[in-house]
């Protein structure tokens, strides 16, 4: 926005963090860690994605609007994941009815 | 009142009329900006769905399919999409401050790095033709077991890095509209808004990436 | 405050319709009044292609043998309700009335994005024009929900073209939405706050939220259909290890609170009506307010109901069914509160009082049929039969159809500048109310006693009520043209309109000129009162003058 210029050095600040954390996700994929190789991957993502938004996109400095929205985004697909998963991961529990 | 404020509006530079000031303009803008991308979350979003819910259903046939992901291509490719994102910053920066010449030069850095991403795509699915991996009739698939679910699994894969190259490309075309704007002279610290606007796009298409490298490429290697 | 100016009543002034003449002025224009126009033009003609469809369905099911192939009956009504909801339902209020007003109303010389909002036109006209083309090539049969593994694998229609048709109509909606939702943020006038706002214009807030946040799921639907179309691959297709569940709910996670974005603009729309036929600020204006946004929200939520005899899980079903639901309380908080409006208010019968007469108790039954679908129990009988076509024809005919004529009546003088006759305006409305009616309740009936949604044939025990719907829906079909013809006469030939000939509250009226000029209004506005004042006629207004 108009407002304070960022230092280069913040942004090359993230700019090295981003670059470890995919190294460092990339060395933690070769290990077997079974089910928390995804949970260590999409953390790191997260991560990742977070510091972008943070910074790059500069949201820590946006209006709470702009946050708002943001977060509304994330919010309405982890209803489309969550739901739709939900109806998948409860299927055959109904005891006799193994389909539904 | 009424004639104050066209005066303002007149001396004011870019200001488009139904607009009272630059604030309001600009507010605009990143606002349309953001809501925009929020559809784009939900597009993709749509697709990381229906990925999530095969995941889900066939584990085994994806940890299979996992081994044939070009795990270096994609590490190196998250890696300059990670660069570009630095390169487009600087540029936006660079616009902060008025300074020509290292936005035209940040703003190429940009679209050359989105160019190597692009051809290192292009080796991929150059690599998977030849595996007979594209989904279609022509595909094949080496473990007999899991032949349907592998497909489905790869049609995900093309469509989700396809739809991703696809915002890349268009990407970089409005990057080579950003530099011929500012070869114009268009941009002062001023007025910069499309820099801005084109670096919160670029840098959502960053971030579409970096799920999708973990989630496709990653996850299931082990096994 | 509300006097008429003077010179609204002598001479044309500059408005927004005679600063400019030609084609380029119009198909170039940037005025959101004119893209109301233009859209309000091709919306109406989608209308009646939808419309000729259901005539030829109607005609078909008078006789329980039919008249057409099955084939050529399975295209009648996916073309039917591809045109009704794509090209004319979601799209209607919102593009025309909304696009016209909402800037007004909030006191802006225009939209956020003029250009983008003249894009969404286009994007509209082209999807149109692509899914007018598959029409033309013989059309598609899978119904307008697209089903895999039909859809996908087994027709052999033209559904690429028409989820093209789709997805680039789809564009012109995001669009509007984003152009609303930006608008209504930054563009507000001095002293508009959103306490102050019209509820129209919450209402398609709300509407915009939904636009901005589903349609995009439906779009890559249809992009995942037509690359299994060509590729078959078998993401939706069972032989072949993929899931035709998992399209239905990609499919419903739009559609569904894509009904919302059809009944919010309507309910907009009467909020404003009845304010101003009963001379009374709409009673729990907070609440309806927040009852627009709840329902955006829990629209989200309930898609699952669709999925009930598909193969969806009990548990998920039985949450769906619950927020269902729940999804019914805010629309049900608006009907109360909108009866309550009324009660002691001056309530007059014009003819957008009509409607919204029509609109709350058509909505009513709609909107409590939807609870008998929502209860698991009692859908697994009635599902695709035609107690569904019933349900969703009563909120989206007697409902949303009925606000959008309701509200083209009451801004009809703002927009043309000139009156409509009010006598042929109540006996059409009236002949609408009749003929509704005299279709779609037989349709509850038939729907209970079993006859099947889509059916080309029926059993002979069902003749007499379809007869029933068919008559009912030859009188609709007039009721529906008399406003065309009387409408467009009076464009050209109406009595010039006073600038409030309703002697309304709003900026739209007291402030804009009527017709508006390009900029909306002379002066910049600035409010100081609350939405609706109609009590506080003794009260000084601030009207901004200088």
């Amino acid at each position: 926005m108009s407002h304070q210029v960022v230092p280069v050095k913040v942004y090359a600040a993230v700019f090295g963090a981003l670059l470890a954390l995919t190294i460092t996700t990339v060395a933690v994929s070769k290990l077997d860690l079974g089910e928390y190789n995804f949970i260590a991957a999409m953390t790191i993502a997260v991560i990742k994605a977070t510091l972008v938004v943070m910074f790059f996109m500069d949201v820590r400095h946006a209006t709470s609007m702009t946050k708002l929205f943001v977060g509304a985004g994330l919010f309405w697909m982890a209803i489309l994941l969550v739901f739709v998963l939900s109806d998948y991961l409860s299927r055959g529990w109904l005891p006799g009815l193994r389909w539904l | 009142m009424a004639d104050s404020e066209a005066t303002v509006a007149v001396h004011e530079p870019d200001l488009r009329h139904h607009f009272d000031d630059s604030a309001q303009q600009l507010d605009s803008s990143t606002l349309g900006m953001w809501v925009f991308l929020v559809t784009e979350v939900m597009f993709f979003g749509g697709m990381f769905g229906a990925y999530t819910v095969y995941r889900n259903m066939y584990p085994d046939a994806f940890a299979s399919t996992s081994h044939f992901m070009n795990v270096t291509i994609g590490a190196i490719n998250t890696g300059v999409l990670i660069c570009s994102s630095f390169t487009m910053v600087l540029a936006v920066r660079s616009a902060q401050l008025g300074q020509k010449k290292a936005i035209i030069a940040f703003l190429v850095l940009t679209l050359i790095l989105g160019c190597v991403f692009l051809s290192l795509k292009y080796v991929e699915y150059h690599e998977k033709w030849v595996d007979h991996h594209i989904p279609g009739p022509s595909f094949q698939y080496q473990d007999p077991r899991y032949v349907h679910q592998a497909q489905i699994l790869f049609f995900l894969y093309f469509a989700m890095t396809g739809m991703h190259a696809i915002h890349m490309i268009v990407g970089a075309g409005l990057l080579i509209t950003l530099i011929v704007m500012a070869a114009r002279n268009r941009f002062s610290s001023a007025w910069y808004t499309p820099v801005e606007m084109i670096g919160l796009y670029w840098h959502f298409v960053d971030i579409v990436w970096i799920f999708l490298f973990p989630l496709l490429y990653l996850i299931g290697h082990t096994k | 405050m509300s006097t008429t100016l003077p010179f609204a009543q002598t001479e044309t002034r500059s408005n927004y319709l005679n600063v400019d003449y030609g084609w380029k002025s119009w198909l170039f224009t940037t005025d959101h009044k004119r893209i109301a126009l233009l859209y309000l033009f091709s919306i109406t003609a989608f209308f009646f292609v939808g419309g000729a469809f259901a005539v030829g369905m109607r005609l078909n099911l008078l006789t329980p043998e039919g008249l057409f192939a099955h084939d050529t009956y399975n295209k009648l009504f996916t073309m039917h309700g591809i045109i009704m909801v794509f090209f004319f339902l979601v799209p209607s209020i919102p593009a025309t009335l909304g696009n016209f007003l909402v800037p007004i109303m909030i006191g802006a010389r225009d939209l956020a994005f003029p250009r983008i909002n003249l894009l969404s036109w286009y994007l509209y006209i082209i999807g149109g024009v692509i899914a007018l083309t598959a029409v033309v090539q013989g059309g598609v049969d899978t119904g307008w929900t697209f089903y895999a593994p039909f859809s996908s694998t087994y027709s052999n229609t033209h559904v690429i073209l028409t989820a093209i048709g789709v997805f680039v109509s789809g564009f012109s909606s995001i669009l509007t939405g984003l152009n609303f939702i930006v608008t209504i943020h930054t563009m507000r006038a001095p002293g508009m706050t959103w306490g102050r706002l019209p509820l129209f214009v919450w209402g398609h807030y709300a509407t915009s939220l939904i636009q901005v946040l589903g349609t995009p799921v439906i779009a890559i639907t249809l992009v995942l259909l037509g690359l299994e179309r060509i590729l078959h691959a078998g993401i939706f297709d069972p032989a072949v290890g993929g899931d035709p569940v998992l399209f239905q709910h990609l499919f419903w996670f739009y559609s569904h609170p894509a009904v919302y974005i059809m009944i919010l603009p309507g309910m907009a729309v009467i909020s404003e009506i009845i304010a101003c036929f009963s001379r009374k600020s709409i009673f729990g204006y907070t609440f309806v307010a927040i009852s627009s946004i709840a329902i955006a929200v829990l629209g989200f939520l309930v898609w699952g109901h669709h999925l009930f005899v598909a193969g969806q899980s009990m548990y998920a079903s039985m949450v769906f069914s619950f927020l269902s639901f729940l999804v019914a309380i805010p629309s049900a908080i608006k009907v109360f509160n909108w009866t309550a409006t009324m009660y002691k208010g001056s309530v007059s019968y014009e003819t957008p009082m009509l409607y919204a007469f029509g609109f709350i108790g058509l909505f009513t039954i709609g909107g409590l049929t939807g609870l008998f679908l929502a209860t698991m129990a009692i859908d697994v009988h009635v599902t695709d039969t035609y107690f569904v076509i019933a349900h969703f024809h009563y909120v989206m005919v007697g409902g949303m159809v009925m606000a959008y004529l309701g509200g083209i009546h009451f801004w009809f003088p703002k927009i043309s500048g000139r009156m409509y006759p009010e006598g042929w305006a109540k006996f059409a409305a009236l002949i609408v109310f009749v003929g509704f009616n005299l279709t779609f309740f037989p349709q509850f009936i038939l729907g209970y006693q079993g006859m099947p949604r889509r059916y080309a044939h029926y059993p002979p025990e069902f003749q007499v009520l379809n007869v029933m719907s068919t008559a009912g829906a030859s009188i609709l079909a007039v009721g529906y043209l008399i406003p065309m013809i009387y409408l467009a006469w009076a464009w050209r030939n109406g009595p010039k309109a006073p600038q409030n000939p309703w002697n309304a509250k709003g900026l739209e009226w007291e402030q804009s000129p009527t017709p508006p000029p390009t900029f909306n209004f002379d002066h910049q506005p600035v409010v100081t009162e609350p939405a609706y004042n109609y009590s506080g006629e003794e009260q000084e207004v601030e009207l901004g003058r200088q």
